[in-house]
């Protein structure tokens, strides 16, 4: 089994979680998808630290951002796939 | 099941702890200094030092009441002495807990001063400590016991494998007959309606929403931008946590995915709907958490931790476990189960529920957690409103 750099909670979400210390930009990263088992691989393009989300989909400003297959936010600006998500461009609906 | 048995002691009223505390407990911060006397002179007694407990009133006092008597009655305490300024709170207390039929005495400092008190508290407190010497444990079974969870510093490890091994316990003992605690009502916010789903009948579903929406009154009336950075906090952040309804999903992977919560508990009340997930109304800050779910006789408490919080509490062992590779490596002496494991699929998840079971059942029989050793004994007391 080759390394799993980031995992997905469910089949439907935008983002997956890096957990591997130190991906770096531009490289190929390999990715788990929990739901379904499956796996996939995409180019990072930032820096993304453990635990910290990496886009899986190009993601327009405004848009909900899903993760276990729901709504945690909104892209406060165009997220592209392989950036990373974080509060500098995914805020809260609430408070 | 055999394997699910553990040796704990019975108290006076058939409920079942695992740990064997004589504690020493103030009615007020007043009471402190004379408690912490008598529990450096009898070896082996424990005291509980607090902030509050003058002129509180209404449902602030109804819920410090309580609490102390909660924290006095849970079977981990073999017998309490309590201590307080003045008669009449600290026989409200003794008398709370001495429903229970465990030992229990009080001794109040007015009219006698500290010297006295500590002098006739401490005579007590030898015989009390004595006897609790000379109780035995013996084998209970596995619907004896009561188990609360709650997460901190927590970050998407925490919601990806930590939360979920509490959650693949959750559902493996629930139908075993264990009684079960979740709460953390701010940390809801953005999972409620799934955590509204999960009730075992539309009316408790109701009532968690009912009491959901009355904590948003509070944060609604006092709300700053992204709470202060409370919520999520600095150390959430940290561990790549964006935004309140993230950390909520996250936080509700500790239930499982087939248990249903049979009724919705105020702060620090006892479960009497029998076996069970109860879900009950508290703060998500740790220890005030912890606090409440030990005030309502939970014996044993499993927390998920992501970037690393230390809590304990002084008398309901706190097992604390994480998926984060790094929080492992770095805080090995606060961490009693790494399930890093999942992360890099190693362990599967029913995997690591396995171990933590078999890690609560070594608990239960006597092994010190990570925060008894070290001394995490974390007693904090939730306040409703101002003092009068």
């Amino acid at each position: 089994m080759p390394t799993t750099d980031f995992i997905v909670h469910d089949k439907a979400d935008t983002v997956g979680v890096a957990v591997v210390e130190n991906i770096q930009p531009n490289t190929t990263v390999t990715g788990w998808i929990m739901e379904t088992d499956e796996t996939i691989t995409i180019t990072a393009l930032d820096a993304i630290p453990l635990g910290h989300k990496i886009a899986l989909a190009d993601i327009t400003q405004g848009d909900t951002v899903l993760k276990y297959g729901h709504d945690i936010g909104r892209a406060a600006s165009h997220i592209g796939k392989g950036r990373h998500v974080h509060v500098h461009n995914l805020k809260t609906k609430r408070w | 099941m055999a394997r699910y048995e553990f040796s704990g002691y019975r108290r006076e009223n058939g409920r079942v702890g695992i740990r064997n505390h004589v504690v020493i407990l103030p009615l007020d911060d007043l009471s402190n200094a004379a408690s912490e006397a008598v529990a450096h002179n009898i070896k082996g007694t424990l005291a509980l030092p607090h902030a509050y407990g003058r002129l509180q009133f209404g449902e602030d006092l109804e819920l410090f009441f309580r609490t102390l008597i909660g924290i006095g009655s849970n079977p981990n305490v073999a017998a309490c002495v309590v201590i307080g300024i003045e008669p009449a709170w600290t026989g409200h207390i003794v008398d709370g807990i001495e429903k229970t039929g465990k030992p229990v005495a009080g001794f109040s400092i007015e009219e006698h001063g500290d010297i006295a008190t500590i002098a006739n508290a401490s005579r007590q407190a030898r015989e009390f400590m004595q006897w609790a010497s000379e109780r035995q444990r013996e084998r209970c079974s596995i619907e004896e016991l009561f188990v609360s969870t709650k997460c901190g510093e927590s970050d998407t490890t925490s919601g990806l494998a930590s939360c979920p091994t509490v959650g693949n316990l959750i559902d493996t003992l629930d139908p075993l007959g264990v009684t079960t605690c979740f709460g953390e009502t701010s940390e809801i916010t953005g999972a409620e309606m799934v955590c509204a789903s999960r009730a075992a009948s539309k009316e408790v579903g109701d009532r968690f929403l009912q009491v959901f929406n009355a904590y948003q009154d509070v944060i609604n009336r006092h709300k700053t931008s992204d709470l202060s950075d409370s919520q999520p906090t600095k150390g959430n952040l940290a561990g790549g946590l964006t935004t309140i309804e993230e950390k909520a999903f996250g936080n509700l992977q500790k239930i499982g995915r087939k248990t249903t919560y049979i009724d919705v508990l105020k702060p620090a009340e006892a479960p009497a709907k029998g076996p069970g997930l109860y879900y009950m109304d508290t703060s998500s800050a740790a220890a005030e958490c912890v606090t409440l779910q030990a005030a309502a006789g939970f014996v044993v408490h499993l927390f998920p931790t992501g970037q690393g919080n230390v809590i304990g509490n002084p008398i309901e062992p706190v097992i604390k476990l994480t998926a984060n590779p790094k929080t492992a490596r770095t805080m090995v002496e606060h961490i009693d189960l790494d399930v890093s494991g999942i992360l890099r699929r190693e362990l599967t998840l029913d995997q690591a529920g396995d171990l933590l079971i078999d890690l609560v059942i070594r608990t239960c029989n006597g092994r010190l957690t990570c925060a008894e050793v070290m001394g995490h004994r974390e007693f904090v007391l939730t306040r409703l409103y101002q003092t009068a």
